[in-house]
């Protein structure tokens, strides 16, 4: 034993010097290779599953008192959209805005400002978390977009649901980077999940996402789409951008955003 | 086969002689406590430095249900122009605030001087990306979960907690315990017997880690999930906010991290090699002491 000591001891030393001097270097890479990623990306299957299964009466996401409103909203994301159609439409306060509804529905609809605003309405102040680490407390009034979709008839094979925004991600506005994102029937039925219109009793403001953003509050703020000009019932949503089913889910974040 | 006289060691430390003067071969430690250690420090060690990454997406920590840029903030790091028109990094810890250049706030990233919280050895990965920090942060965490589980069910059923964590009432007399501060700060060495098995200090810290610590990393963790706070909106009330949560969370690493440091220390003190080896292989080399008691003279 006391022979076997010292090479212990080296095998011991070489291990710990490799850890330390190739964990930080070797973590990049690993962060960087495609099937290291994949691995990593199962634990968004098992927290997507169990938080499910844990939401299964489908609870509410906590409404505050009105004490509890953040004294500031701070804006995310496009603080104006740059298409000139839609700088058209705000110059107009939105009259010209229409909201299509299609997919794989029984009855595509197009959707005033006033026409949403006569379906349904619901008032909740709730808690918008960003993804960065941030929280602000406001009050959301909107159309539930279970609503909208009863309205328009989901057929069997709609399986999410796509909303379609005005604000172009990058330089060239081709058409084909628009924001967009996704949800599932669980959240899209949700009773909170609302297309709102209002922040704090006054009409929603640019930066906030006028006319219309979705609320969806059991997720973090990346999934509330801003700026939306059509909801599209989907089966599949792998032939839309990327096909990770939203802009940031495109740029590497987790579709299911309620973690 | 001892020539030790065997006592009140437990069967699974029957001590075997060694050769030499090295002292007393101990199986110390079993296979399931010893993989069970290594998955918790390649897990805690992921979780700290994506955390750190996940942190640096907003280095600001908040008190109460919301927080944002605008809000007042308990800790905050950032880069600020200094009186020379250069960059200074600054990190503000209640009403306090420090230059932190170099460090926190501002530090280099590639060569380059960046702003960031936490700098870019501390982070996973070391460049700025959040969404791959909330990748590898989510996995560990789990891992970290199952770890846990799997250990506390094999540590209440094999009866290691009992048998080896649990204080002993007469190792919780306050002279008792008084002599385990004193033998720790003179860095006294327990010898024969006594070396067999954890002093009351380590063990009400390693009890500390495992049932206060890393269950109140875990629920703060969980509070900051949107989703998990419609399931138990209770963890709002019990840690006074998402932001609180946040700011619990981080300080809760940060007594985990105090944790690994003295328990670090502790390895180093009482011989790195003897202490690693064990936790590799199982096995310790306990020093005999002149007769086996368990305060040395």
């Amino acid at each position: 034993m006391s022979r076997l000591a010292p090479t212990r001891r080296r095998l011991i030393t070489a291990g710990a010097a490799a850890v330390g001097g190739l964990f930080l270097p070797g973590c990049d890479r690993l962060s960087r290779a495609p099937s290291f990623r994949t691995f990593l990306d199962s634990a968004e299957g098992l927290s997507y599953r169990a938080q499910r299964l844990l939401q299964l009466g489908q609870p509410l996401a906590r409404e505050f008192e009105p004490r509890f409103l953040s004294p500031t909203f701070r804006t995310n994301g496009t603080a104006l959209p740059a298409s000139p159609n839609y700088q058209v439409m705000a110059d107009q306060d939105f009259r010209g805005w229409t909201l299509r509804v299609d997919g794989q529905v029984m009855r595509p609809l197009n959707l005033s400002l006033d026409q949403l605003k006569a379906i349904k309405a619901r008032s909740q102040i709730t808690r918008h978390d960003c993804v960065e680490g941030w929280s602000a407390i406001g009050k959301w009034t909107g159309t539930p977009l279970s609503a909208v979709l009863e309205a328009a008839g989901l057929k069997p094979d709609a399986r999410y649901i796509v909303f379609h925004c005005a604000d172009a991600m990058s330089d060239q506005p081709d058409g084909t980077d628009f924001y967009y994102e996704s949800i599932d029937l669980i959240d899209a039925f949700h009773p909170q999940t609302m297309l709102a219109y209002a922040l704090n009793d006054k009409p929603l403001e640019i930066g906030h996402g006028a006319p219309v953003r979705l609320r969806v509050e059991r997720q973090l703020g990346y999934k509330h789409a801003k700026y939306v000009m059509r909801i599209e019932a989907v089966d599949s949503f792998a032939k839309i951008g990327m096909g990770k089913g939203g802009y940031w889910e495109d740029q590497g974040y987790e579709w299911y955003a309620g973690i | 086969m001892s020539s030790v006289p065997d006592t009140t060691i437990p069967a699974p430390f029957k001590p075997a002689v060694a050769p030499g003067k090295a002292g007393v071969a101990i199986y110390r430690h079993r296979l399931a406590t010893r993989i069970g250690h290594w998955i918790n420090v390649l897990c805690l060690t992921v979780l700290l430095m994506s955390g750190a990454q996940i942190f640096n997406a907003h280095p600001r920590l908040y008190w109460g249900q919301y927080g944002a840029n605008a809000d007042p903030a308990v800790l905050a790091m950032a880069a600020v122009e200094g009186p020379n028109g250069a960059a200074v990094g600054v990190t503000q810890v209640g009403p306090w605030t420090f230059r932190t250049t170099g460090v926190f706030g501002l530090s280099k990233e590639r060569g380059q001087i960046t702003e960031r919280g936490f700098p870019a050895w501390l982070t996973l990965p070391s460049y700025q990306d959040l969404a791959t920090g909330r990748h590898w942060h989510f996995f560990f965490a789990w891992l970290l979960v199952v770890n846990g589980l799997v250990y506390l069910i094999h540590t209440v059923l094999s009866g290691h907690l009992k048998r080896d964590l649990l204080p002993r009432k007469d190792e919780l007399r306050p002279r008792h315990l008084g002599q385990d501060i004193w033998d720790h700060l003179r860095l006294r060495q327990p010898v024969g017997e006594a070396a067999t098995r954890y002093n009351t200090l380590q063990k009400i810290s390693y009890l500390a880690v495992i049932f206060v610590l890393l269950p109140l990393m875990l629920l703060t963790g969980l509070t900051l999930s949107p989703g998990m706070d419609a399931v138990l909106p209770v963890l709002l009330d019990v840690f006074g906010g998402r932001q609180s949560a946040r700011t619990l969370h981080f300080i809760t690493a940060n007594l985990i991290v105090l944790f690994v440091v003295v328990h670090l220390a502790e390895v180093l003190i009482s011989g790195p090699w003897n202490e690693v080896r064990s936790m590799i292989t199982g096995w310790y080399v306990a020093r005999t002491g002149k007769a086996g008691g368990e305060t040395p003279s």
